[in-house]
């Protein structure tokens, strides 16, 4: 049916041994609230995490930590150790801006450029020097089209604004951008709650196809989806990561009591 | 030992549906055991004709069955339950389907009995009201296990099956041996070999509602329990010399 699925299952040159990333006792404040208490854990490139749990439960906050985000909150402060392939991501010479290529986000709201389709996509390769040539550059936007499976229903129309998409096909927009710098690992904050059922029936088969390629962790409010798509489940409650496991496992027989009152609906 | 009743849910009308669900399981159930005292009943008072209402009464349960079947995929499409709500609901669809198949080996007492009372009474049969006390107390706590979420009642459920097939075992043998002192009782015998087989069925189908009972409660599955009905392996005593 999809013709990137090949592409999107293709093994990265770099090898899968140990995780591609890792969180140990991060603990994040917002002033003197502490949000996050002491999380570790890993994200490997063969399974989609997701990561559950109520309002406020620190979830966005730590997906957040990865790449950095929370440093555009002022009163943010984060403490333990993220390290990327080893690397600390939070070393004073780490640079952020490729940082944020190599672990791209998604989020919420479709957010593309006010810009045509075509410059939403090219942007951030041509700002990272990915391209020597105009024929380069249009090459890595069709693959990241193709690979976000948008690629035929945009073709023939690269030169409009991003913004006259559909609220699904953008959000697959910005998927697209944010794989055209060719990341490691993507975030994806509710990357859902925005579309409508189709919609979101397409970024979740999206995801399924970008398994394997990169590291994707999800923040999800919706049950079912994290059920549906991914292999890992995080339950997060009040800055706590209460239990981590199989989803097959989180899903039909969680061992925390909260874990099972906020999946059946019990929570509060 | 019962389990702690679940936190409710946030939407109370899924616990109510939850409820409504189980009742209506722990009703079948309840039907059921009659079902099969009424049987035996009347086996050992040779009243054909209660025989006979026993057989007809069971569509009642097959009724209840489809209710419930149909209860508990509505709440399953509306509900997407998961974890322990979901297990819920697989164990009473899977029970209200296994009281459904006990109720058919109830009716198929009834019917026999009705035979049987009007042909000579065969001797081996004092055997049977006390399997069928065995199988009528394993049915009873199965179901209450279900009510009380209790699994470790489940599991002692699951251990009093050899004493059935036990019985069973017993019975089969005395009968063969009736049966080949005076053909006369063949047909009789028969319909009792038939009988106490059904009993024994329905022993392994009330282990089997405790096994979905522990499964729901807790999560995992038991591994196999002992088989000790002997009976496929009986061949034809040598002939004599």
């Amino acid at each position: 049916m999809n013709e990137t699925a090949g592409l999107a299952h293709a093994p990265r040159l770099a090898s899968n041994a140990g995780p591609k990333m890792s969180a140990r006792d991060v603990h994040v404040f917002y002033g003197t609230t502490e949000a996050l208490k002491g999380v570790s854990l890993d994200i490997t490139t063969d399974e989609v995490i997701a990561f559950i749990g109520p309002s406020g439960c620190g979830k966005s906050t730590f997906l957040r930590c990865f790449n950095r985000m929370n440093d555009t909150v002022a009163s943010a402060r984060v403490t333990g150790t993220i390290t990327l392939e080893g690397e600390d991501v939070y070393a004073p010479t780490m640079d952020v801006v490729q940082l944020r290529a190599r672990v791209g986000m998604v989020f919420q709201k479709p957010n593309p450029f006010p810009k045509s389709i075509y410059e939403n996509i090219a942007y951030g390769p041509r700002i990272h020097g990915l391209a020597r040539s105009r024929s380069e550059l249009d090459g890595i936007v069709e693959n990241a089209l193709q690979r976000a499976g948008l690629w035929t229903e945009v073709r023939d129309r690269l030169d409009e604004p991003g913004t006259a998409l559909s609220g699904g096909q953008q959000q697959r927009l910005c998927i697209a951008r944010a794989i055209a710098v060719d990341p490691e690992v993507i975030l994806m904050d509710e990357p859902c709650s925005a579309l409508d059922p189709i919609a979101t029936a397409k970024v979740e088969e999206l995801i399924d196809e970008l398994r394997g390629r990169y590291a994707i962790v999800i923040v999800t409010h919706n049950m079912q989806q994290a059920a549906r798509i991914s292999q890992k489940t995080a339950f997060f409650h009040l800055g706590d990561l209460v239990e981590f496991g199989d989803t097959r496992q989180i899903f039909t027989n969680p061992r925390e009591t909260r874990t099972k009152d906020y999946i059946t609906g019990r929570y509060g | 030992m019962p389990s702690e009743p679940p936190t409710p849910h946030t939407v109370k009308s899924f616990d109510e549906e939850i409820d409504e669900l189980r009742t209506l399981v722990s009703q079948m159930g309840g039907l059921a055991e009659v079902q099969i005292a009424s049987a035996i009943d009347a086996l050992i008072r040779r009243d054909g004709e209660l025989g006979l209402k026993v057989a007809e009464a069971d569509a009642e349960l097959d009724r209840l069955e489809g209710e419930a079947e149909a209860m508990a995929v509505s709440i399953i499409a509306r509900r997407a339950p998961m974890a322990d709500d979901l297990r819920e609901l697989v164990a009473a669809l899977k029970i209200s389907a296994i009281i459904e198949r006990i109720g058919d080996y109830a009716k198929n007492i009834g019917k026999r009995a009705s035979s049987m009372a009007a042909s000579a009474p065969v001797q081996p049969v004092a055997i049977i009201p006390e399997m069928g006390r065995l199988v009528a107390s394993m049915l009873k706590d199965a179901l209450d296990a279900y009510v009380e979420r209790d699994a470790r009642l489940a599991i002692d459920v699951m251990m009093r099956d050899t004493q059935v097939d036990d019985l069973y075992n017993s019975l089969f043998r005395s009968l063969l041996t009736y049966m080949m002192e005076n053909p006369h009782h063949i047909t009789s015998s028969a319909h009792l070999l038939f009988i106490a087989k059904n009993l024994e069925r329905i022993g392994d189908h009330a282990t089997n509602i405790a096994e979905m009972v522990h499964f729901q409660v807790t999560g995992q599955h038991l591994v196999e329990r002992p088989k000790a009905d002997q009976t496929p392996l009986y061949t034809d005593p040598a002939p004599k010399p």
